[in-house]
């Protein structure tokens, strides 16, 4: 992967723009960075859940008698044991702790044990007798939305409806394409799995979380809530995270864990195993999306329609920020003066879903982005063109009549990407010396495909539109604090830490605008304000903003107490490395030297501009900031057995700025893989509302075989509006790698004479070669 | 828990006896929950993501999948015997140069298994090393970084070789 090179000169080591290692590398690459899975304490228990094995039943009896024989078992609760709020839910509180009449999903929580030993509460899970009466489950996203079906909760079956009208419904094109387009339930598939430790405090009055999630304050509210305690007495500290991608954003096992610690006066660990995991969190939410087209001749777009509907499981989780998403994006990073949108998220007995990375944008970019590629074929123009030629700019509107103020290098994305090199390989990969093909290289690998030279190359685009941060008038601020004492910065703050990057980014922050080296990291708990969620791409953004607010803060300290020892006027003082300047006599001085014996402590929040709700006609001013990004995917196929390998992905990402470079790329080319794992082989597979492949040997990730080299381009325009000129990179890099490899499987499909509409992700052997 | 058993592993160059462990623990469970060495991790506990991996009597294994029992007598390392804490690896040293970290997870077993690649195959083609470590998965990097890291150690070895 090509990487900017930036001149040494520009920034010193550590600061912005430089990619210093990260604080916990160490750590991490020696098996020492702990873990939520990790953290034990003295005298601790297990707890575990069990789950029901019926998508829809009604709950008659819970008889725990024969785990209570069980030596060595400690608790076992149920929802008559919560004492507070029996429901949680990050939008709506609709998501019972414990089902007591009704479960609504394979996997929903009935009852939590704790006990001496994890093989200890999986024999007390088993003698757990629970007796149902099975019901009728709803399992067809229309039949919710069509009200064939009695509601399977007091809510109702439709958890959003929305529609958008804008410009003139009425108008048509003289090309117009459709097509129905269907998307697969996606898992976040994090590699650490859901682990927490509960420490009760004396007299059971709080109690002590360790826990790997997105959302210290977000999971502290819905915690304490159920338990009936004030958030006070509720203390969350961020356990080691092994990786997020939306999975943590819901409550999961928090609560539970919290009430066998304080039923028990004893500290509790819960740990889920992968099967249990990809049932105990949400998902990406499987979507069908009807799409037409309007366009004129020459391939500018008139008019969008669309109906989207997501199935959002059992509970409502975030599926209606999710589906605001996915139809106020629905025109894509494209000019779109006129749209009839309709877009529904509705209640099922499907596993719920919620939160993963590129939240409702996925959905909407791959039926959008096929779109642009049947228009193109229709116009008779290259897939290319037909993207510039409507590429959105600065100051164009979505179809919700907002207007797009951040920098819209949309067409620098997709000319960036084309700029990029194809690569050398030759189709079906490099022959070995002795002339032979290199199985190793083929789609499907060694043994598994026909002859190398019906191996046909092809190749697909995909350009995407992503808002950053939260929407619709929610206002996700972050904290930060910062003290900086005895030549000693130590940064405080709530952001969950999951892998992205953040800590090594807060220290970049610091050291550019104090002009200190020693930076520190406290730890990452509840004892300071609310940081937000590490979703949304919204982190660099809004907690860097808010490092960037507290350190300023600090440096204003800093002048004052400068200039009056020196007689300066603090208006003058400015940083230069790790000198203070006086820009009038030309005094310079080490800003540590310069301190020595003062203390400096502020804390600052951070908020982005305010944003507004949806009327009913689907128009306002929902969204925060936009970031643009296009792929190039090239794929090798093989026909007659529906193999695919992904060759390259090449891609231009609009970032803002750089602020650390390399932990750009790693976003970039950790996004595409899980882009690509969408497009050919990830999906959660339910039959009768029971999970079919909850675990690894059956729901397939991307390895390093599948994964191709990625070339990239970053677009560096500082955006005005960000706090540093950065926008969040996390996201895009998985939104429009998905179409890109799926539009070349069919441009490879074509020139083998062949025609597939692979109109549905992931895609499958049988889409390709049936 | 019945029929506990009583047996010593070899661990990082160390006797380490066993004294509460339940037969049919595996080598994971023991290293991690008996002995206190977290370095090994286990997400999937199939044989599918290595991120338990750790080498007993020179062969990568993933322990989620050996019984404990069955390690009797053998030599184990695990990423806390690779390098001392002060002096990581040059393996280690490269992962967190090249980027190659971000959650972390994945780390322990891919340092295992990229030390292993390079003592059998010291300046492993792009193919080899991705055939290699096909069975250690990561969700966070998209691998790219996790070759650049391994391609420069083997490019410094064989430079410090000559
Ligand atoms: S935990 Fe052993 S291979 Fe995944
Ligand atoms: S760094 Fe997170 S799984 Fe590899």
């Amino acid at each position: 992967m090509s990487i900017i090179e930036r001149p040494a000169d520009i920034a010193r080591h550590g600061a912005l723009g430089t990619s210093p290692p990260r604080p916990d590398g160490i750590e991490k690459v020696q098996g020492t960075f702990e873990f939520s899975s990790d953290i034990s304490a003295d005298g601790c228990l297990w707890g575990a859940t069990l789950r029901s094995p019926h998508p829809h039943a009604r709950i008659v009896a819970i008889d725990p008698a024969g785990a209570w024989q069980i030596d060595g078992v400690h608790a076992v609760i149920t929802a008559d044991d919560v004492p507070g709020q029996m429901n949680y839910g990050l939008i709506s509180q609709d998501q019972p702790v414990f089902a007591s009449d009704v479960v609504r999903y394979v996997g929903e929580p009935v009852a939590a044990v704790a006990a001496d030993h994890p093989e200890t509460c999986r024999r007390a899970l088993a003698a757990l007798a629970v007796e149902y009466e099975v019901l009728d489950p709803l399992l067809d996203a229309e039949a919710a939305i069509a009200g064939d079906h009695p509601p399977i909760h007091p809510d109702g079956n439709v958890i959003r409806h929305q529609r958008i009208i804008h410009g003139d419904p009425d108008v048509t094109g003289a090309v117009v394409v459709e097509g129905t387009y269907e998307i697969g339930m996606q898992d976040q598939a994090f590699l650490g799995l859901e682990a927490a430790l509960a420490i009760p405090d004396p007299g059971a009055k709080g109690v002590e979380l360790h826990i790997a999630t997105q959302w210290l304050h977000e999971d502290r509210t819905q915690i304490a809530a159920c338990l009936g305690l004030p958030e006070d007495a509720v203390r969350l500290v961020l356990g080691g995270v092994g990786g997020a991608f939306g999975a943590r954003e819901d409550i999961s096992l928090q609560v539970h864990t919290c009430l066998l610690a304080l039923r028990l006066g004893r500290p509790v660990r819960m740990a889920y195993n992968r099967a249990e995991s990809f049932i105990g969190h949400v998902h990406r939410h499987p979507a069908t999306i009807w799409m037409r087209h309007h366009a004129t001749s020459d391939g500018e777009i008139v008019k969008i329609e669309s109906k989207t509907v997501l199935d959002g499981g059992a509970y409502a989780s975030t599926s209606s920020a999710v589906l605001v998403n996915a139809i106020t994006l629905a025109q894509g990073p494209y000019r779109c003066p006129n749209a009839v949108v309709d877009g529904w998220a509705v209640r099922t007995n499907h596993l719920p879903c919620g939160a993963m990375r590129g939240f409702g944008a996925v959905q909407a970019c791959f039926a959008y982005e096929s779109q642009m590629d049947k228009l193109a074929a229709a116009c008779g123009i290259d897939p290319v063109d037909i993207r510039v030629l409507n590429a959105m700019r600065t100051g164009d509107t979505l179809i919700t009549g907002q207007p797009v103020l951040n920098v819209a290098p949309v067409e620098e994305c997709i000319r960036e990407t084309a700029a990029l090199p194809l690569p050398d390989e030759p189709v079906g990969g490099a022959p070995m010396p002795d002339g032979s093909a290199d199985v190793m290289k083929l789609p499907g690998g060694a043994g598994r495909t026909a002859d190398a030279g019906d191996i046909v190359r092809g190749i697909g685009w995909g350009v995407s539109i992503k808002n950053l941060m939260y929407s619709e008038a929610f206002d996700d601020y972050s904290t930060a604090r910062c003290r900086f004492t005895d030549g000693v910065v130590t940064l405080k703050f709530a952001t969950a830490e999951v892998g992205q990057g953040f800590v090594t980014l807060a220290p970049q922050i610091a050291r550019t605008v104090l002009g200190v080296d020693d930076v520190r990291l406290d730890r990452i708990d509840t004892q300071i304000g609310s940081s937000g969620s590490t979703s949304a791409s919204r982190q660099t953004w809004m907690s860097g903003g808010a490092v960037n607010a507290a350190c300023l803060a600090v440096r204003s300290k800093i002048f004052d107490h400068v200039a009056e020892e020196n007689g300066f006027d603090p208006a003058a003082l400015t940083i230069d490395g790790t000198d203070i300047v006086d820009s009038v006599s030309g005094w310079r001085g080490d800003v540590a030297e310069a301190c020595a014996g003062a203390t400096f402590d502020e804390t600052a929040e951070y908020h982005h501009a305010p944003t507004t709700e949806l009327d009913e006609n689907g128009q306002g001013s929902p969204h925060t900031a936009f970031a643009f990004v296009a792929h190039r995917a090239v794929v090798d196929v093989d026909p007659e057995l529906g193999l695919v390998k992904v060759v390259q992905i090449a891609t231009a990402q609009d970032v803002g700025r750089a602020l650390n470079p390399l932990s750009v790329i790693g976003q970039i080319e950790g996004g595409i893989a899980q882009g690509l794992g969408l497009a050919v082989m990830e999906e959660i597979i339910q039959i009768d509302g029971v999970i079919r492949n909850g675990n690894f040997t059956d729901y397939l990730l991307p390895t390093f075989l599948d994964m191709p080299p990625v070339v990239a381009t970053l677009i560096e325009q500082p955006d005005p509006y960000a706090p540093l000129g950065a926008k969040g990179v996390g996201e895009p890099p998985c939104i429009s790698s998905t179409p890109a490899v799926v539009a070349a499987i069919r441009d490879a499909l074509q020139q083998a004479g062949i025609d597939r509409p692979l109109d549905r992700v992931p895609v499958r052997p049988g889409d390709i070669c049936l | 828990m019945s029929e506990m058993e009583i047996f010593s592993l070899h661990v990082n160059g160390e006797r380490r006896d066993v004294t509460d462990s339940w037969l049919g623990e595996s080598l994971l469970d023991v290293l991690r929950d008996r002995l206190g060495l977290v370095g090994a991790k286990g997400a999937c506990e199939q044989g599918e993501c290595g991120s338990c991996s750790v080498v007993v009597d020179g062969d990568l294994v993933c322990s989620c999948l050996v019984m404990a029992a069955s390690a009797v007598g053998q030599q184990i390392v695990t990423v806390e015997g690779i390098a001392p804490p002060d002096a990581p690896s040059d393996v280690q040293q490269a992962f967190v140069d090249a980027g190659a970290v971000q959650c972390g997870f994945c780390t322990p077993g891919l340092i295992m298994a990229v030390h292993d690649l390079l003592d059998r195959t010291p300046v492993p083609s792009d193919t080899e090393i991705r055939e290699e470590l096909a069975g250690n998965v990561c969700r966070c990097t998209g691998y790219g970084r996790i070759i650049d890291a391994v391609q420069r150690v083997a490019v410094a070895r064989v430079e410090l070789s000559s």
